[in-house]
């Protein structure tokens, strides 16, 4: 047999690696049901702190709902706070320890309702933390039940024929209720429902954390979250759902900035 | 002996916890425990330590509970309603077992009460107070002084065991001025002996502070973890003032402003040739169950004096468990009761 002597051997160039887990995220399964926004924006918070290399400075509080196991995939220090007191603990913990990064993580019910004091006053009193606020607009952990964030008509556990503007009052949009408090510096109102839309909410997480870095002040990103379980749709629909309607009332981009 | 100071009770349990290191604290308008948070905003803001004017009681729990998780010395100070706010973080800590201190001057109740000198929060105190299985130390001071040294003592006993303590003293206490001796035996605070403490996880393993233990039996096994460590508490920390222990017929008991009226009480019976005691609890947890139960077996008469409808007389009772017989004189609704009023109980008894 001939030698074929026309092979020539190509270099293909060296793998680098271009994506892996966040060394911030522990590399364990997650409770989280399927199409649910936390486990996006768990990560996304993880490659943030990476990025600026905070991990070993992060000392988060974790909410009571659907996160309040946040700890068991994050890699750095956690507490947990009793309900909707996360921002009066996380002032605790700022307080003392100035230097470090303190950021809290909460769903509608903990921050907009049963924590709303604690949120408007930590705000005001222009707190240099970093609040991540996941907007879904029910009540996951116990059930669906309707939050302060649930839309008008939503069907939720405790609004079976939906959300009644004359019986339930109107849905709350936090970020505009805190904007015009001068100790607040930066909000912006994100989603996860698209990678688009994702690279922008990591973008505004960035900017939050480096808001509490350069030590200029409160800072919260609402983060739009799908929770097709208690929306009844399929994870497609869910986000889908956040574009044509959530959206629609809380509209999403830069609330307050500096 | 260094000089003293004339101060009230409020703040001298201020200057007790600035003594003991505390470098942080939260508090919220109410009467009669006002001095407390202004003395602690000046002094505070004077030595480069924290105070906070919270939102609500609630919120200053809450902030104690962060300041303790990032390992500082912390306290709060509320009057009863207050404290009722508070129940639900106290309950949390307890389960995180983080350490602080709480000072509560009690004033008249049930609902908003009065702003007199009250006893009603014994069950409140010494009985858990918020949900769950779990115990606070209580530190039950009866002056100017004791206010200062018990609130020290507090911070020592709560980081020793990792548990909330408590400062039970009432309108009368925290309002009066006496002479008090700015002292302490506490080391301070000391980091290095938290190593459970979120200060950032460089160098070490992630801390988590948590009290939602989920796993089938991880609860309950948390649950005997503390239950040994009240055991341990009960058996090393209790604290009881006993005077004429050695030849009275009859014994009072009664802790706080109450305890001090009683023995003045007790004074008198004894001019009037009554063989009259006082058993005056420190700690009301751990409760002096043993002394108690001890002189039962010598002395039959018991009077209780409170000034409430009889809380801690329930767990006098249950000390002595039958062995004397125990009777009770209380005062509710901010009346204070008189030394001849306890007098009159005593001889009507002996």
């Amino acid at each position: 047999m001939k030698k074929n002597t026309n092979t020539k051997v190509i270099k293909m160039p060296e793998a680098s690696r271009i994506f892996k887990r966040p060394d911030s995220l522990r590399d364990i399964d997650n409770h989280y049901c399927a199409g649910c926004g936390h486990g996006i924006i768990h990560r996304l918070i993880c490659e943030v702190i990476d990025e600026l290399g905070i991990r070993e400075k992060v000392i988060a509080v974790a909410p009571v709902g659907c996160a309040v196991i946040a700890y068991d995939y994050w890699d750095f220090d956690v507490t947990e706070a009793p309900h909707g007191r996360t921002p009066a603990v996380a002032t605790g913990i700022k307080r003392t320890r100035p230097n470090n990064i303190v950021f809290t993580y909460q769903g509608d019910g903990d921050l907009a309702a049963i924590g709303t004091a604690e949120t408007i006053h930590a705000a005001n009193r222009g707190e240099n933390i970093t609040i991540i606020f996941v907007n879904n607009g029910v009540y996951g952990m116990t059930g669906g039940q309707m939050a302060p964030t649930t839309l008008a008509g939503q069907k939720t556990a405790t609004t079976i024929y939906g959300r009644s503007l004359r019986r339930e009052g109107y849905p709350i949009r936090m970020l505009e209720i805190l904007a015009p408090l001068p100790g607040v510096r930066y909000l912006e109102r994100v989603s996860v429902h698209s990678s688009h839309e994702t690279l922008r909410a990591k973008r505004a997480i960035m900017k939050a954390f480096k808001t509490q870095v350069d030590g200029k002040g409160f800072s919260m990103v609402e983060v739009l979250s799908m929770c097709p379980t208690y929306w009844g749709m399929s994870s497609i629909k869910a986000a889908e759902r956040i574009r044509s309607d959530v959206a629609t009332f809380y509209p999403l981009g830069v609330v307050k900035t500096y | 002996m260094s000089k003293k100071i004339l101060m009230c009770g409020n703040d001298a349990c201020g200057e007790g916890a600035m003594l003991a290191g505390c470098t942080f604290f939260a508090g919220y308008p109410i009467t009669p425990q006002n001095e407390l948070t202004a003395y602690m905003a000046k002094r505070m803001v004077d030595t480069g330590g924290t105070f906070i004017q919270a939102e609500s009681e609630i919120a200053a729990i809450n902030m104690v509970l962060g300041a303790s998780a990032a390992g500082f010395r912390a306290m709060t100070s509320s009057s009863s309603p207050g404290i009722s706010l508070k129940q639900e973080g106290i309950s949390y800590m307890a389960g995180c077992e983080l350490p602080g201190v709480i000072v509560n001057i009690q004033r008249g109740g049930p609902g908003l009460g009065n702003i007199a000198p009250a006893q009603g929060d014994y069950f409140q105190s010494v009985k858990g107070g918020g949900h769950g299985d779990y115990k606070v130390i209580v530190l039950a001071p009866d002056s100017a002084q004791e206010l200062l040294d018990h609130t020290s003592l507090a911070f020592d006993l709560s980081d020793k065991y990792r548990n909330p303590a408590l400062i039970l003293g009432d309108g009368l206490l925290g309002q009066m001025m006496e002479p008090v001796e700015l002292r302490t035996q506490s080391p301070g605070n000391n980091i290095q002996n938290k190593p459970w403490a979120l200060t950032g996880c460089a160098g070490r393993k992630a801390n988590i502070i948590k009290s939602l233990l989920l796993g089938d039996g991880v609860l309950e096994a948390h649950n005997i973890k503390l239950q040994q460590k009240y055991a341990t508490i009960k058996e090393a920390e209790v604290r009881v003032e006993i005077t004429n222990a050695k030849d009275s017929d009859i014994m009072v008991v009664a802790y706080g402003s109450a305890a001090r009226i009683s023995k003045a009480a007790v004074a008198k019976a004894r001019a009037k040739g009554i063989k009259a005691g006082l058993i005056r609890p420190i700690t009301l947890w751990p409760f002096p169950e043993k002394a108690i139960s001890d002189m039962a077996d010598k002395v039959k008469k018991f009077l209780v004096v409170e000034m409430n409808a009889g809380q801690m007389v329930e767990d006098v009772r249950l000390a002595i468990y039958g062995k004397a017989k125990v009777d009770f004189y209380g005062r509710m609704g901010g009346g204070i009761p008189t030394e001849d009023e306890i007098l009159a109980q005593i001889e009507k008894i002996a």
